[in-house]
């Protein structure tokens, strides 16, 4: 385990890299001088020839890189041009709005996508089959950000029910409670992909468990349903709906813009969308590291969980 | 020489003694593939005939029309809140969304086959070289990747196609190469080297011929989630501009007046919902047909 730990732990520095270098030069590529971007348009010749000295502007890319790599290793991600205060601060309080948001989705999605791909799998092509299919196909194919509309004009504007934008309400003191009731609209918005992915997952590998040999060995000696399907077959699934549990997470990350644009959910793609509207780079460039990093390191838990929970993986 | 077709996984093959009857065997048993071939069908003609029909121009603002609802005189689906004739946008709005997720389809398909198909049939350094690059690139999700460039090239609908085009290579070269590399080991491959063919003609003649059913499965799968992701990428500002008719600029006009006017933002969302509904019904309807192992 522990070599095969090393082998990804190398891999992933390398990816990490990777994906630094890859940040920088997409948004080197850009037209326009990031002094200029900076200064703004009033900027003497002068100002501007100073400025990019100071930000190494002037040396070569490769130099600007290593010089960019070693500001970023030390935490140092530069100032927001429009917010005037260090990206790494303003990006790190965004990106724990999003996480929030994140784990409220997963939350919401993972006990009801296995039940459904369960309760799916028992008996295939019957009634709870065909309406986890509709459910699971539907799930994948509503775009989030009109669900999230539909969801503000039914529980927020018609029944009064629930907040349809923010994390807290204006007037409160940021509670819990207050944090909870404006995370559900949002969570289930962006939880409805992963529960149509978790229940197709789980219902897959629950047919296929479901006939394995040791399933009617535990039948043959008589275990009730109940215990065929949780503690025999079930457990075999898990590693499977694990695997997409962590993949999935990564992608909502991502994938929380749309819902945090609807929401007006101050997480760190609501930023990121702000900040390339506003040509604000320091802060693109940060929060694109940011997710991108992360997204990385749950691939890696997840490997590295898959690793864990199937010997085949390591050994392989 | 008789080649065995391959689908995505492994070489199987996929066409059978009677595959008119297999299929429409298959139609039989799942009568929501073809609803999802009308629906694709009607959607696509909707936005090509959409010169052809008479309805008012989606540009053409009428300030004391504003926000018309449904079944108003003149207004089927009502106006937006500068009096613009939302069934009007919708319609051009299809061929808008439509071109650009097809484009994008279309353009990540052929970059991502031609680096899958030369990293798995050269092999060797080639293959190590494009395969570390997409596994880098895969570093990215894929949303993030697509904004990511949208954000170095700037807000438009051609960038944001181009963005989710390139965003979505890697998935595609390691699909064609998984493809490929099943195949290269194959007989035929052999004796056509033998016989002296050239590369690109073992590519193009002996390769290509039997990807093909792994790259429909594909892309008929993926499509739906690239009309999405450029709507998507319109609805935040960062696609289609103004006052140019797509499904996710209009969404994006819908959620400003959401709480008075909530039918602005409903035809866009039905018509991408029931798009891309109906592309993953024949996606997954293709994909039976094609995969003996989904079947």
């Amino acid at each position: 385990m522990s070599r095969y730990i090393a082998q990804r732990l190398t891999w992933v520095a390398v990816v990490l890299w990777g994906v630094s270098a890859l940040t920088f030069v997409i948004l080197r590529l850009t037209p326009g001088d990031p002094a200029q971007i900076l200064l703004g348009p009033v900027a003497t010749a002068q100002d501007l020839a100073r400025l990019r000295g100071e930000l190494g502007l002037d040396k070569p890319l490769l130099v600007q890189y290593a010089l960019w790599l070693a500001h970023v290793v030390r935490g140092d991600l530069g100032r927001s041009i429009t917010l005037h205060r260090p990206v790494l601060e303003e990006v790190l309080r965004r990106f724990a709005a999003t996480l929030v948001l994140t784990a409220g989705a997963v939350v919401l999605a993972f006990g009801p996508g296995i039940a459904l791909g369960v309760v799916a799998a028992r008996r295939p092509g019957r009634t709870a089959d065909r309406l986890s299919t509709v459910v699971t196909i539907a799930g994948v194919s509503i775009p989030s950000f009109w669900l999230g509309m539909l969801l503000i004009i039914l529980f927020s504007l018609r029944l009064g029910w629930l907040p349809g934008t923010g994390m807290y309400s204006p007037v409160g003191q940021g509670t819990i409670p207050d944090l909870l009731v404006h995370l559900v609209l949002p969570a289930v918005t962006l939880g409805v992909l992963p529960l149509a992915v978790i229940a197709r997952v789980a219902r897959t590998g629950m047919i296929e468990a479901l006939r394995e040999n040791y399933v009617t060995t535990a039948r043959a000696k008589g275990l009730d349903e109940i215990a065929v399907t949780v503690r025999h077959a079930f457990r075999n699934t898990l590693v499977g709906i694990v695997t997409v549990l962590g993949l999935e997470m990564g992608f909502l990350l991502a994938g929380a813009v749309y819902v945090e644009t609807v929401f007006s959910w101050p997480g760190v793609g609501l930023m990121l969308v702000n900040a390339i509207l506003t040509r604000d780079f320091p802060l693109v460039q940060g929060a694109i590291l940011l997710v991108a990093t992360t997204y990385v390191l749950i691939n890696l838990l997840t490997d590295l969980l898959y690793a864990y929970l199937d010997p085949r993986i390591r050994f392989g | 020489m008789e080649e065995s077709p391959v689908v995505l996984g492994g070489p199987v093959s996929v066409v059978s003694a009677r595959p008119v009857a297999r299929v429409l065997a298959h139609l039989r048993r799942h009568p929501t593939v073809p609803c999802g071939v009308v629906i694709v069908v009607a959607i696509a003609s909707l936005g090509m005939l959409a010169p052809l029909l008479p309805i008012a121009p989606p540009d053409l603002p009428r300030f004391s029309h504003r926000l018309a609802p449904p079944l108003s005189a003149g207004y089927l689906l009502g106006s937006d809140q500068l009096g613009r004739d939302i069934l009007s946008r919708l319609i051009w709005g299809t061929r808008t969304s439509l071109a650009a997720g097809v484009s994008a389809a279309l353009l990540a398909l052929t970059v991502g086959s031609a680096l899958g198909i030369s990293a798995a049939y050269y092999g060797g350094r080639l293959d190590h070289f494009f395969m570390r690059a997409i596994d880098i690139l895969m570093g990215f999700p894929e949303i993030l990747l697509a904004i990511a460039i949208v954000a170095a090239l700037g807000p438009g609908l051609t960038h944001a196609m181009l963005g989710v085009a390139l965003a979505n290579v890697p998935f595609y070269a390691r699909g064609m190469r998984g493809a490929v590399l099943l195949l290269r080991a194959n007989e035929f491959v052999e004796s056509a080297r033998a016989a002296g063919a050239t590369d690109l003609r073992i590519i193009a003649r002996h390769l290509m011929p039997n990807i093909v059913a792994p790259m429909v499965v594909f892309v008929s799968l993926n499509i739906g989630w690239m009309i999405t992701e450029t709507a998507g990428l319109s609805f935040i500002g960062l696609g289609a501009q103004p006052p140019t008719p797509d499904w996710g600029t209009m969404l994006a006009d819908g959620r400003t007046v959401i709480t008075v006017a909530p039918h602005v933002a409903t035809g866009p969302g039905v018509m991408i919902f029931l798009a891309v509904l109906a592309l993953n019904v024949l996606g997954e309807g293709l994909r039976e047909v094609l995969d003996p192992r989904a079947r």
